[in-house]
């Protein structure tokens, strides 16, 4: 954090030495999360306006795999908690612990990126390009798009990591864990999104 | 101090109502995420269990609650400052007005 915080004793939140009394970077990271909100929104409306006109297929009941993306979508949800016993230990000053819990949610991570490839992979080989019709193509971009936001909040909790181990992510960094872990909360929730409103109401 | 300026700090800082200040307890988190599992638990079942008309309208509400509980929890909504949810679901006001009048306009104008 680089301004100076104090603890507030009636309320028991940190005050800045801001205009708003908040840290600006956590502000700054709320602000982009709020635009990340049109991103997204434009992308899950464009794929229910197209994704049913299709001239011909595959559709979406003949290559998606609930079970599979199932798995993924609890995937996705476990790292959320991770990431937030991860920001708790940091807190607390538990820096081993901290450390366990943001390369457990790395791995996680993971998983779900691993997932996806493999199940674009699949859909690939039954005949679902990008480019072979729209609802194809608007799959791709919103899932395409969801996978790369997942993959910088990788990179990101793999430099907490390399940090950490280096011994430069004490408790004095913990805002800097905390607004990298809203980065990827959010990822969670556009998941939670797209899991419901793509996969599960076909 | 005047009743603007006081009304101006709760607004950017109104303490949360569950006692616990700044961030909850881990059992919190875990009791949040085990609610987040079973929730996902019946969304997934209403892939196999034919629950008719009540299909669409149980998914939404299943999909509002866990983003609740995602962005209050997880993300400390709930125990932050009452700016940040402002900023936060300014966004998402506009992305869901964006979407509602695309599909509006589709719609109406579709020959």
């Amino acid at each position: 954090m680089n301004e100076a915080a104090t603890l507030d004793p009636t309320t028991g939140h940190e005050t800045f030495a801001t205009s708003t009394g908040l840290s600006n970077e956590k502000l700054g990271m709320w602000v982009f999360l709020s635009s990340e909100c049109l991103l997204f929104g434009g992308l899950i409306s464009t794929y229910l306006l197209l994704h049913k006109k299709s001239v011909g297929g595959p559709t979406p009941e003949e290559v998606f795999d609930i079970p599979f993306t199932s798995v993924s979508s609890f995937v996705l949800l476990m790292s959320s908690l991770t990431m937030v016993l991860a920001v708790s230990a940091i807190t607390r000053g538990d820096e081993s612990r901290s450390r366990l819990w943001l390369t457990t949610t790395v791995l996680l991570g993971a998983i779900f990126v691993g997932g996806q490839v493999y199940e674009f992979t699949s859909f690939y080989r039954e005949g679902l390009g990008f480019t072979t019709n729209i609802f194809g193509s608007s799959f791709y971009t919103l899932t395409g798009f969801h996978g790369v936001h997942v993959t910088v909040g990788i990179l990101m909790l793999l430099s907490l990591v390399g940090l950490s181990l280096r011994g430069q992510l004490g408790q004095d960094k913990a805002e800097t864990v905390e607004i990298i872990g809203l980065y990827w909360h959010f990822v969670d929730v556009v998941w939670i999104i797209i899991f419901t409103v793509v996969y599960l109401t076909v | 101090m005047s009743t603007e300026t006081l009304e101006h700090e709760q607004f950017l800082s109104e303490p949360d109502d569950t006692g616990e200040h700044g961030h909850a307890s881990d059992a919190l988190y875990v009791k949040v995420f085990i609610v987040l599992f079973l929730i996902t638990a019946a969304e997934v079942a209403t892939y196999v269990v034919d629950i008719g008309d009540f299909l669409l309208p149980s998914l939404m509400i299943m999909m509002v609650v866990k983003f609740a509980l995602v962005v209050g929890f997880f993300m400390h909504l709930r125990f932050d400052s009452r700016l940040l949810t402002w900023v936060f679901v300014a966004g998402l006001f506009l992305a869901v007005v964006v979407y509602v009048v695309t599909l509006t306009t589709f719609s109406y104008w579709q020959a």
